[in-house]
């Protein structure tokens, strides 16, 4: 039997489970506890495992993801809260320089199962500090795994699939999710990381995203339908381990590839597939890849400045429609 | 002789400053609330005042400051008009940051007014670097860095001070200790609830200061001053106070009972230096009342301004990102 709940309570519920089945899994971070989380995706879970593991930090990035990294290097599985990956920026070093390099300096010895989590990319007008995306930062750490989900039900199965995997991985949510319904199992499952899934089927153009730009990619093919042009879209819902295979085999159908993101352009997940797609499908295409990201720019404050920098259903429309040579 | 230390120009300048603090942040929350026309965070600096106050009579406008995302309270002290903040919180091309900074990114250069910064405890490091520059230049500018007591237990704060102290940089660090960050008290942060005391390390001058009163923060100010200015290096000055409101306007405040924040207001930072000015019969009830109404008239006019502003023009996106004016951004 599903039911409806919000996105944080997928996460909440993935967290507890995998916390009833495995006692050296916990959760710490910035009001994870006491205040029952900043944007209470742990509520209630001190209540109910206890502050030895649902811990409050202090704010020290640096300080606390080096302890939870090293937890997982002498025998736990930790999960680090970020209050939002702008704030993981100040523990990068842990992440890079030991969590993602330990296995390979101790010729494989050392492994590193930890997860970080927290809300990512813009949240309306929250000023530059408080609005960059990193997908693609992290995608470029080799052995480690990204995953950005885009609903309540793959957000669930991906989060329990991360707790169990050894690596370290980054999962990335968002705070204008949070509160978004979508069918749920009552039953237990799990999403294997690194498999996209084709949220919508068409015939005439492929759109990829992940995460919150799934609304606008959705978005965007139905708009399209109603001109009758047949988009498919693809959820990445696991930027690396890339599914590149999924997105050829619908290239192969539809010849157009157009990619929506909310990285900032210059090295973002939408280069990588573009690169991938034209090396394993040059010849299925019949124009050129093409994508929509963040404007160029770190994101102002003012709300036109912010609308005119992020992807939006409009433009995807009208990029569609350029690839497929359709005039209006 | 006068009975205070202070002129009762001084007192009625901290009246009129802090008063121009309050109202404007109960304006700009009211305006949030109500109309929505203010988004993003938002950190009120009500209760915490008499810290702008004491810190601008015991410093020069070339003094540079710089804070975390608190920042609407500061940046009024150092003279930036409440029609450019105001105007900044709309989003407006007339703001402080022509609507691209928002609450928690006011700047004012021509003030010395180094900004917002939304990253727990970055700026400490920042205002040892404005002071750093300041030594560079060979004047004897004294730069200001105020943070959080959530911010003191970042690695940033260790770094800094040990640095700054080796270096005898002219800079104060002001820790505003409101008793939280966001939820979390600040025992429940750290051993060490005498945040003054990290200076012991470094064996760098600290010390509390009741920052409900603008005459003490004004007078351990001074003192630092004189230290930085003569070349002698840091301080670090954990400044006890008290917000008002919640840490940002979407803050329940579960975590503190009514009782505790009715005991604070008890001792208002206002309310003290108006007492004061009574006392001393420095202005008569009409003459607080013009004041009053000034202030309120000031606010008021700020609205209005920052409604009738335009907004900033879509091709601002991609402007004030690189000083290069050839610089090559990815436009696809
Ligand atoms: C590096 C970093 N971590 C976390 C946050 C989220 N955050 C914003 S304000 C805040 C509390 C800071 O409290 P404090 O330093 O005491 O300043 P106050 O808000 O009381 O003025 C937190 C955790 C952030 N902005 N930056
Ligand atoms: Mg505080």
């Amino acid at each position: 039997m599903a039911r409806l709940i919000a996105f944080r309570e997928a996460l909440r519920e993935a967290m507890s489970e995998e916390m009833r089945r495995d006692p050296n899994v916990f959760l710490m971070g910035e009001e994870v506890a006491e205040y029952n989380g900043a944007y209470k995706v742990s509520q209630g879970m001190l209540d109910e495992f206890g502050p030895k593991r649902v811990i409050d930090t202090p704010i020290a990035e640096l300080g606390f993801t080096g302890i939870a990294v090293g937890a997982a290097q002498n025998g736990l599985r930790p999960i680090v809260e970020f209050m939002t990956w702008n704030f993981a920026v100040l523990a990068l070093d842990q992440i890079l320089n030991t969590a993602s390099k330990m296995l390979a300096m101790s010729g494989g010895q050392i492994s590193c199962p930890i997860v970080f989590r927290g809300p990512n990319g813009s949240a309306g007008q929250l000023g530059a500090q408080h609005s960059t995306a990193f997908e693609s930062y992290y995608a470029n750490i080799p052995g480690i795994k990204v995953i950005s989900p885009s609903n309540p039900y793959d957000a669930k199965g991906l989060m329990k699939a991360a707790i169990r995997d050894n690596d370290p991985v980054m999962f990335m949510e968002s705070e204008v999710m949070y509160g978004d319904k979508g069918e749920v199992p009552e039953t237990e499952y799990i999403i294997p990381i690194g498999k996209a899934d084709v949220k919508r089927q068409g015939r005439d153009v492929t759109i990829v995203s992940y995460n919150k730009m799934m609304k606008v990619a959705l978005g965007a093919a139905a708009e399209l339908e109603k001109e009758g042009i047949s988009a498919e879209v693809i959820d990445l819902r696991t930027i690396r381990p890339l599914d590149w295979q999924t997105i050829v085999e619908s290239v192969k159908k539809t010849n157009r590839l157009v990619i929506v993101e909310e990285q900032w352009p210059m090295c973002s997940v939408s280069s990588e597939i573009a690169y991938r797609i034209q090396k394993e499908a040059f010849d299925y295409l019949d124009a050129p890849i093409r994508r929509i990201t963040a404007a160029d720019a770190p994101l102002h404050y003012a709300p036109n400045l912010v609308a005119a920098a992020l992807p939006d259903v409009p433009r995807t429309v009208k990029l569609v429609k350029e690839v497929m040579y359709v005039k209006k | 002789m006068a009975a205070t230390k202070f002129s009762k120009e001084t007192y009625l300048y901290w009246y009129e400053l802090m008063q121009l603090i309050r109202q404007f942040e109960l304006m700009a929350e009211e305006k949030y609330k109500m109309d929505g026309k203010i988004r993003g965070f938002f950190h009120a600096y009500v209760g915490q005042e008499a810290i702008a106050a004491g810190c601008m009579t015991a410093t020069r406008i070339e003094d540079p400051f710089v804070t975390a995302y608190r920042d609407h309270g500061l940046a009024l002290a150092k003279g930036m008009s409440p029609d450019a903040c105001m105007a900044e919180l709309y989003g407006k091309a007339t703001g402080c940051a022509k609507g691209k900074g928002g609450s928690m990114h006011f700047f004012g250069k021509d003030v010395y007014f180094f900004g917002g910064h939304g990253i727990v405890g970055a700026q400490i490091g920042t205002g040892a670097g404005l002071a750093f520059a300041e030594k560079y230049k060979g004047t004897d500018n004294v730069a200001l860095t105020f943070f959080g007591d959530g911010a003191a237990r970042q690695g940033m704060l260790h770094e800094t001070f040990n640095m700054a102290m080796t270096w005898k940089l002219p800079v104060i660090f002001i820790c505003e200790n409101n008793n939280y960050a966001m939820g979390t008290s600040v025992e429940r942060t750290s051993n060490v609830v005498d945040i003054y005391k990290l200076a012991d390390a470094y064996e760098m001058p600290g010390d509390t200061v009741d920052g409900m009163s603008a005459e003490a923060v004004h007078e351990a100010i001074s003192r630092a001053v004189k230290r930085a200015r003569e070349g002698d290096g840091p301080t670090l000055l954990e400044i006890k106070t008290y917000r008002y409101k919640g840490h940002s306007i979407s803050d329940p405040q579960k975590y503190r009972t009514k009782e505790e924040v009715e005991e604070y207001k008890q001792r208002d930072p206002i309310q003290l230096v108006l007492s004061t000015i009574y006392k001393n019969k420095y202005a008569t009830k009409d003459e607080i009342a013009a004041i009053d109404k000034r202030v309120n008239d000031a606010v008021v006019a700020s609205v209005k301004f920052a409604e009738e502003s335009p907004w900033p023009s879509d091709d601002e996106v991609l402007k004030d990102v690189a000083m290069d004016a050839n610089y090559p951004f990815i436009v696809d």
